[in-house]
């Protein structure tokens, strides 16, 4: 299938196009998913930054947000299930040279994920992480994950969630990460600026993106997609305004924005390769 | 003149590793396979290669395959418990086709088992652990000079066929101290393959559209022009995601003929007294060494007995273990497990002669009189 349009004159109007591998679409998306709002500002934040294509590789696991490196002209990697870290992490150590993006979910990167998920933010490894929170397993149609809120129906939920949520971003400080925002796929604006900062950030970056699952989380849970953006919406604020409030006035509201950045502690490629340098004898 | 040195079975191994152009290594501690990783960890970093002890065994497997992509050669090594946690990773370096070498440590199992004892239970496990159909190439030296040998011709294999290959040794052969003539490792004196780069220009160019030889030419990643996608699922030239039924079955039988193909020039035994052979003892690693003594013993009893060591287990040497089946009496195979390569031993004999078994699990290695004594037995025709 082409495009009626030529695709120069896309490019021109929408220079991210060129990161877009159009052939392959339409995507396995559903309509009204916020996966592809974070896809996109990914690949603004890399047009801005001025990244080619042949510097970028993608990797990613298993599950909905796991789809989007096939969608990515670039040098990309679809994985198995809660691995995606542990192939960046050997390819970035052999090419440090390459930006590379890890796309994950909830259940890739915290439940089947969350070992390497700890380990790769403890190394500080240059990777940027954008993490889809859904809230729900969507590929395999809609199961209960470890960001599922309490009281949620999913599919092994039916009678309601009754365990408490990962809260993704402190797990990320805690292990290490010395980069961690959070932005929502209703914020794309806000969105691509946090992934363009991530990128920049030379050690572990985490970009976690509340993002609707529209049509299996919606669905079980009398959500319509406008409510689930409008809800993104009404309970984030922005991590300034969320600091300045009393403690009691942030309860059921969540921080948006960069939640930390720490720019003192070394990039694990770096150390290592300096380390090879010194041992090796120059060059 | 030969050049001897002694060496340490898992350390012979990560020196041919580096010989065979390894410059990058992932593991996790596990006995009795911890020294290879050891040694790497010393000797890369001098070769301007990585290596990187990861949070588990199966993240090592993972970082071994996308350093793969990155165009290093690369090694993991690991024993029982930690092979069965790569096989998920396994599967996926042999289906995306991405060069490797896993070494594997045979002890006791199953489960924890007995870590620091040798068993040989992951015949089958090598070939068949990770699900899916698939035909993986797995060696099996049997001293400290062919741990290197193997180690350089498991690199080279991998290479060519795009596919990870299996290095066993078991605790016995990793943890031994033996003589080996170094001069054949010497700089050029030994053969190294590189994987094939691709000949087209990059906007012809398809990850994953096989050669003549039925071997893609995928472009290490990073190289400009040359972008590609890999995945797990089954998939088409492109590398990307299909379920077009032709697509998917040709995939599954290109991916097993690229290996099948080559077992003529892949194979490698070595045969012991086996010319008027009339008990055959067909076995492998450190169970062959035993086997080899007891063929000696056999002889001086007036037994023709003769020995084939198997070097390439899978793809299995079919049809000279099927020669050999008709040109002897019996075949006896002895193994530290209940039962496995005696399986393919039997189906490859086709009936030609009876196939007996001398197994153990307990973590003893099979000593020669025990084998001599199977071998008398056979000979005067009780089993």
């Amino acid at each position: 299938m082409g495009t009626p349009i030529p695709m120069e004159k896309i490019i021109e109007k929408k220079p991210y196009f060129k990161y877009l591998r159009l052939d392959k679409m339409p995507t396995i998306w559903c309509p009204g998913c916020g996966i592809g709002q974070a896809f996109r500002a990914a690949c603004m934040a890399l047009d801005e930054l001025g990244i080619s294509n042949d510097q970028v590789a993608m990797v990613s696991g298993i599950g909905c947000s796991s789809r989007t490196p096939g969608y990515f002209d670039g040098f990309t990697l679809h994985t198995t299930h809660g691995r995606a870290l542990t192939f960046a992490t050997g390819l970035k150590l052999s090419k440090p040279e390459l930006t590379t993006l890890v796309f994950t979910g909830d259940g890739d990167a915290l439940a089947i994920g969350g070992n390497h998920f700890i380990h790769a933010a403890r190394r500080n490894i240059d990777l940027t992480v954008v993490l889809i929170n859904n809230w729900i397993y969507g590929m395999t149609g809609g199961q209960v994950s470890p960001t599922t809120p309490e009281g949620a129906y999913a599919t092994t939920t039916p009678y309601g969630n009754y365990e408490p949520q990962f809260d993704i971003a402190r797990v990320a400080i805690a292990a290490g990460a010395t980069y961690v925002a959070r932005g929502t796929a209703y914020h794309a604006m806000e969105l691509k600026k946090l992934i363009m900062d991530g990128i920049k950030h030379k050690g572990f970056a985490l970009i976690e993106v509340l993002s609707p699952c529209t049509i299996v989380y919606g669905r079980k849970n009398r959500m319509s997609i406008e409510e689930m953006y409008f809800w993104f919406k009404e309970n984030t604020i922005p991590v300034k305004a969320w600091e300045k409030l009393p403690e009691e006035k942030r309860a059921g509201k969540i921080p948006r924005g960069v939640l930390y950045h720490d720019d003192s502690r070394p990039e694990y490629c770096e150390v290592y390769w300096n380390k090879v340098k010194q041992l090796s004898g120059g060059e | 003149m030969a050049k001897l040195e002694l060496k340490y079975g898992n350390h012979a191994c990560a020196e041919a590793a580096i010989l065979a152009g390894c410059r990058f290594y992932a593991g996790y501690p596990i006995t009795p396979s911890s020294e290879i990783a050891e040694k790497m960890a010393e000797l890369l970093p001098k070769k301007r290669g990585v290596f990187i002890q990861m949070e588990d065994e199966i993240a090592a497997m993972g970082a071994v395959v996308g350093a793969s992509f990155a165009g290093l050669k690369s090694m993991t090594a690991t024993s029982g418990p930690g092979f069965s946690l790569k096989q998920e990773n396994l599967g996926y370096a042999f289906m995306v086709e991405a060069p490797c070498v896993v070494v594997n440590v045979q002890r006791g199992g199953p489960s924890t088992g007995l870590p620091t004892q040798p068993g040989q239970q992951e015949i089958m496990q090598s070939l068949w652990g990770t699900h899916g159909d698939k035909l993986i190439p797995v060696f099996y030296p049997g001293n400290v000079q062919e741990i290197m040998e193997e180690t350089i011709r498991a690199f080279n294999w991998a290479e060519r066929l795009r596919t990870p290959v299996v290095l066993l040794l078991d605790e016995v052969l990793g943890h031994m101290r033996e003589t080996v003539d170094v001069e054949q490792f010497e700089e050029g004196k030994f053969e190294v393959w590189n994987r094939k780069m691709p000949d087209v220009p990059p906007e012809e160019y398809l990850p994953y559209r096989p050669g003549e030889d039925d071997v893609p030419a995928i472009a290490p990643y990073g190289t400009p022009g040359y972008r590609g996608h890999a995945t797990g699922l089954h998939h088409d030239y492109t590398g990307f995601p299909t379920t077009n039924p032709e697509m998917c079955q040709e995939l599954i039988e290109r991916l097993i003929r690229k290996v099948q193909r080559k077992q003529p020039e892949m194979e490698k035994n070595e045969f012991y007294k086996m010319d008027d052979a009339e008990i055959a003892i067909i076995t492998f690693g450190t169970t062959a060494r035993a086997a080899k003594t007891a063929v000696d013993l056999a002889r001086e009893k007036g037994i023709k007995a003769g020995l084939m060591r198997v070097v390439t287990v899978w793809p299995s040497p079919e049809k000279t273990i099927e020669d050999v089946a008709k040109g002897v009496e019996a075949i006896l195979v002895p193994e530290l497990n209940m039962g496995q390569y005696v399986l393919e031993v039997e189906r490859c004999s086709r009936g030609a002669c009876p196939v007996y078994r001398l197994n153990r699990a307990n973590g003893k290695i099979i000593y020669p009189n025990e084998i001599l004594e199977k071998v008398e037995e056979i000979a005067r025709g009780g089993k």
